[in-house]
């Protein structure tokens, strides 16, 4: 299935047709440095299209992540809560919600697309 | 004159040569010329070292220092063991900056460390932090720790300390939090309308125990109250009293806060003092301040650093739920140090010779015709109500060099005794305001 | 290293000892009293001071060497201060006694607050913030009230550097108010164009330091100044740099409504490790009536507090009248330097930044090449892509060498930055001997990048594991 990326590096992946997976990019958990803690969003929470639903924390950042979608929380990483680094070892593997939703391609951009932007700007 | 200038003027003009300037002031030449200073500042010539410490001995000479002190509403007259006060004075500490380089600063991080242990040992807590200001501004920023998007309202009690209500809402103005205030009966907090307030609405219940009054709070019976209705309870506490109390932990407290003043640290005519706060861990995320954690270094060595400073706000800045940098760290050491001092055993004795003196005192109050306000059991502090005005019963004690308790209204004294407070000297004044009664 | 004082504990030893109780025993209820003594450490007097003297040495202060922290003000803390502020006339003083017992406190807070206001350039001030980020929030709750009794509610939002103290923002937000952002241009400053976008009726006020946090005067002051007041906002002056200025220019004269202090970089007061500090705020006239209740005013029939019957006050920012002990430190000083020692301290305050950013200059890039205040900027971008060491790793290095590395990653506009700020008080063979240093370990970053990353050697534990720190805190001593 094809990842679909946000400005705000966080990438979202379709697993059927009425839910996705969503997670952040590698350049995202790259540039947080060792990930320490997720503060993430509870089953049942609405999430919005580029609104907040959780932050990522490390030693000498601390990051909002967004919402590339819009829907309801139906599971949460648990796996996240003790080993946040996951998100540091395999950041396109590691889920961070699973959501009831649909993925809105004309808001984001294509894996290539996001890929080939340039982010040091 | 002191100027504490290393460089002698020789040394600087070579310096300016070196650089290209003819004189100090060229350095400012970049600066917009109309904003430059055209007179001397308006203040005096500096002065020698002799003449400075005469101008202020002078200045100290003309503060009353009393003998015997019976006030106490949050600022205590305790015994500080010497030790404490010189090993608090080495220039290592004193002169140190925040220990942001951790390999360099294991003395003060490991000191911060044993500082929070300690605070969590009397306290019962998991968790807390390296501290912040003095106590009232501690309950100001416990109310961020409980706020919730749709819980924003703090439950305050009418015998908490003023001035640290005062803060809470000063602090809360504009932030969409509301403060209600709930009664007190025979000085303790009105279960009955606290009941009536309580609801899904509130995030805390904040109680001060032993409260402003002195009095003995119900805290196990608020505990359950407050955590039936959602919301978290707080205890603004004096940590003194914690080595006789019951420790908030164990009364169901979720965060601990206060004035850690009479913990080694002098009057100081209201600062520097150390607000402390501690909680339960879950909260731990959710403290403000500094924090110093265990670790280890490269070679697994154990090791002391600042630790979850993406709370801070160096890093979150205007997500942080507090601006606080510089805190009390060197009060809070000395803190640290007054606790291993007295140990265990003398903390309880503190605290216990406190509630002696008082009840003792106020017997003898009692005795002479004053009538205790209110019908609670109380810890070392007490309200009276007197037959004479308490203009007058300050007067009367400063006579004898004694600084009585503080007057709440025309007829009402809220006194305090510690353990340096002597039978001798309470046998004193009672004789003495016998004369004035008769 | 050494043990935590709780594993030096050893049952029933005790240091401080009291007298036996002369008044009879009370039997409280149960229910409140502890069932068993808190595990506080027990040790013996000579364990006390064997265990803090341990510590002692493994601390560092401006006594013990060179400490060029940018931003911080380092600057020597006088012995003479540490005297004054121990008289017992000082701190024997219970803050509640009546105002007649005290009167060698209120002039001293009252000189105090009349030298800051002349050094300052304001009308007049309160002692009581605690730190610079309490008067921050304290400045900013002034602004507020101000709008606010003007019925000028649309105000919602501060204005802030992108290259501000984090504090800046933080205290806005505890105010209320929604900050915005306003980026630097490339010499620090404020960029005017970008702040013109952004000045409307909905500004309450600005925030700025000034000298800026790249350590440079930043020109527009006057203009930025007008511009601001122009669309009915205030302007509110962070003081952490007032070293470079004293004696020549004033923050009040270049248009600040609200300033506040840091006494413990300025005014010479010790860091403690952390704190105490004190945070004094001064106001222009139109502040004065919303002035935070516990701060000194003087009538004509004396001095009073402010209290609840000053209905305008903002509030009350904390408990009694401001970290007293700390200002009498600050007053010591004033008094000491006086009106040419001040002036003087500035003057080589910046004199030596200057003199080590001319020896720095072909070693690392200056962040902005002009005259520099009291502080100044480099950056090691560079240095880290040709050798992969960076601003950190220099700074680990430098620890090896009985100094404090100068302040790292700050301001977040400039890469790998450093800040140095030697401060007036530091001699120009420890600042000699700083620069050989730093030019000898950028040498060794070409020539053997290993022996940095390896750093620090002589320090009592090597690199310390922060994100172990972070991902599984252990924030308290666990008993067994």
């Amino acid at each position: 299935m094809e990842k679909y990326y946000a400005e705000s590096h966080e990438w979202v992946m379709a697993l059927d047709e009425n839910t996705v997976v969503v997670g952040i990019s590698d350049y995202a958990q790259h540039a947080l440095g060792d990930i320490v803690f997720l503060s993430n969003a509870e089953v049942g929470d609405t999430v919005t299209f580029g609104e907040r639903f959780g932050d990522v924390e490390s030693v000498k950042a601390v990051s909002e992540i967004l919402s590339p979608v819009d829907g309801k929380v139906v599971e949460v990483n648990k796996d996240l809560e003790d080993t946040p680094e996951l998100l540091n070892a395999k950041p396109l593997e590691t889920w961070i919600i699973k959501v009831e939703g649909k993925i809105d391609p004309s808001k984001l951009m294509t894996e290539e697309d996001y890929l080939a932007l340039d982010k040091d700007h | 004159m002191a100027d504490y200038l290393s460089n002698t003027a020789n040394q600087q003009e070579v310096m300016l040569k070196e650089l290209g300037f003819k004189s100090l002031e060229d350095l400012y030449s970049n600066l917009p010329q109309d904003l430059i200073l055209q007179r001397p500042l308006n203040l005096e010539l500096g002065q020698s070292e002799f003449k400075v410490l005469d101008t202020l001995k002078e200045l100290a000479s003309k503060n009353k220092v009393y003998k015997t002190i019976l006030r106490g509403a949050g600022v205590e007259h305790h015994y500080i063991p010497s030790v404490v006060k010189q090993l608090s004075n080495r220039e290592e500490f004193v002169s140190a900056y925040t220990p942001y380089q951790s390999e360099l600063s294991q003395g003060i991080l490991q000191s911060i460390f044993e500082y929070q242990s300690s605070m969590c040992e009397i306290t019962g807590m998991d968790v807390c932090n390296a501290s912040v200001y003095d106590g009232a501004t501690a309950a100001a920023e416990a109310i961020q720790m409980v706020i919730e998007k749709n819980k924003r309202k703090i439950l305050v009690p009418k015998n908490i300390h003023p001035q640290v209500v005062h803060v809470m809402k000063t602090y809360t103005q504009w932030l969409n939090i509301e403060i209600v205030d709930v009664e007190c009966k025979e000085g303790i907090v009105d279960i009955d309308d606290l009941k009536s307030k309580l609801n899904d609405q509130c995030a805390a219940l904040f109680i001060q125990h032993p409260n402003y009054f002195g009095c003995l709070e119900d805290v196990q019976d608020l505990a359950q109250l407050t955590h039936s209705s959602g919301a978290k309870l707080v205890q603004y506490t004096n940590p003194m009293t914690l080595g006789y109390l019951k420790s908030p932990r164990a009364n169901g407290v979720d965060i601990a806060i206060g004035e850690a003043q009479p913990l080694g640290i002098s009057m100081s005519y209201g600062g520097p003092f150390l607000g402390f706060m501690s909680a339960s861990a879950d909260l731990v995320r959710r403290l403000p301040g500094r924090i110093a954690g265990q670790t280890v270094d490269e070679n697994g060595k154990r090791a002391f650093a600042l630790t979850l400073q993406a709370r801070e706000q160096h890093i979150r800045r205007e997500k942080a739920s507090s601006s606080i940098c510089s805190n009390q760290a060197l009060m809070a050491l000395t803190a640290s140090m007054y606790l291993a001092s007295v140990g265990p055993s003398g903390l309880k004795e503190v605290a216990e010779y406190s509630m002696r003196k008082a009840h003792y005192f106020a017997n003898e109050l009692v005795k002479l015709g004053f009538k205790l306000k209110y019908n609670s059991p109380f810890f070392h502090e007490f309200v009276t109500v007197g037959p004479i005005e308490n203009s007058v019963i300050e007067r009367t004690l400063d006579e004898i060099n004694v600084l009585s308790g503080l007057g709440l209204s025309s007829h009402e004294t809220l006194w305090c005794c510690t353990e340096t407070t002597k039978k001798e000297d309470i046998d004193r004044v009672i004789s003495r305001l016998k004369e004035v009664l008769s | 290293m050494s043990q935590l004082i709780f594993e030096r504990s050893v049952p029933f030893r005790r240091a401080v000892r009291f007298d036996v109780c002369d008044v009879p025993e009370v039997g409280l209820d149960e229910k409140y009293v502890r069932q068993s003594k808190a595990r506080l450490p027990e040790v013996s007097e000579v364990d006390i001071v064997r265990h803090y003297m341990e510590l002692s040495r493994y601390s560092f202060g401006v006594d013990n060497g060179f400490y060029p922290l940018g931003s911080c003000t380092m600057k020597y803390n006088p012995k003479l201060n540490e005297f004054t502020a121990s008289l017992e006339g000082f701190t024997s003083i219970h803050p509640d006694q009546s105002l007649s017992t005290v009167s060698g406190t209120l002039e001293l807070m009252d000189n105090l607050s009349i030298s800051l206001s002349e050094i300052t350039g304001m009308d007049a001030f309160t002692l009581q913030p605690a730190a610079g980020a309490h008067g921050e929030f304290t400045g900013l709750l002034l602004i507020r009230a101000y709008h606010n009794a003007r019925n000028d509610n649309k105000r919602t939002k501060v204005i802030v550097p992108d290259s501000s103290h984090g504090t800046n923002p933080a205290s806005a937000s505890m105010a209320g108010y929604t900050v915005v952002s306003v980026p630097s241009n490339e010499m620090g400053g404020v960029d005017v164009e970008a702040l013109k976008a952004v000045l409307n009726d909905e500004i309450a006020a600005l925030m700025l330091t000034n000298p800026n946090t790249l350590g440079l005067f930043d020109p527009n002051i006057c203009e930025i100044s007008k511009l601001v007041h122009d669309i009915g906002g205030l302007l509110y002056y962070d003081g952490a740099n007032l070293n470079a200025i004293m004696g020549t220019a004033r923050p009040g004269d270049m248009g600040f409504d609200v300033v506040h202090l840091n006494l413990h970089k300025t005014f010479s007061t010790p860091h403690g490790g952390g704190g105490p500090g004190s945070g004094p705020v001064g106001v222009k006239s139109c502040l004065v009536p919303y002035l935070p209740q516990g701060t000194l005013i003087k009538e004509t029939y004396g001095y009073r507090y402010i209290d609840e019957r000053d209905t305008l006050s903002i509030g009350r920012m904390r408990s009694y009248y401001g970290n007293f002990l700390v200002n009498v430190r600050a007053y010591t000083y004033i008094l000491s330097l006086g009106s040419d020692g001040l002036k003087a301290a500035s003057q080589n305050a910046v004199l030596n930044a200057n003199y080590m950013m001319n020896a720095l200059k072909d070693t690392f890039p200056v962040a902005y090449p002009q005259t520099c205040m009291h502080e100044f900027v480099v950056s090691l971008a560079d240095l880290k892509k040709e050798t992969g060491i960076s601003a950190k790793d220099i700074c680990k290095a430098l620890l090896d060498y009985q100094m404090h590395p100068p302040t790292m990653y700050f301001p977040l506009i400039v890469h790998e930055a450093l800040m140095i700020e030697p401060t007036e008080t530091e001699s120009k063979e420890s600042m000699d001997y700083f620069i050989q240093v730093l030019k000898d370990l950028k040498q060794l970053a070409y020539d053997d990048p290993q022996k940095i990353l390896n750093a620090p050697y002589t320090t009592p534990v090597k690199r310390v594991d922060d994100v172990q720190a972070a991902r599984n805190p252990i924030l308290k001593f666990q008993h067994k």
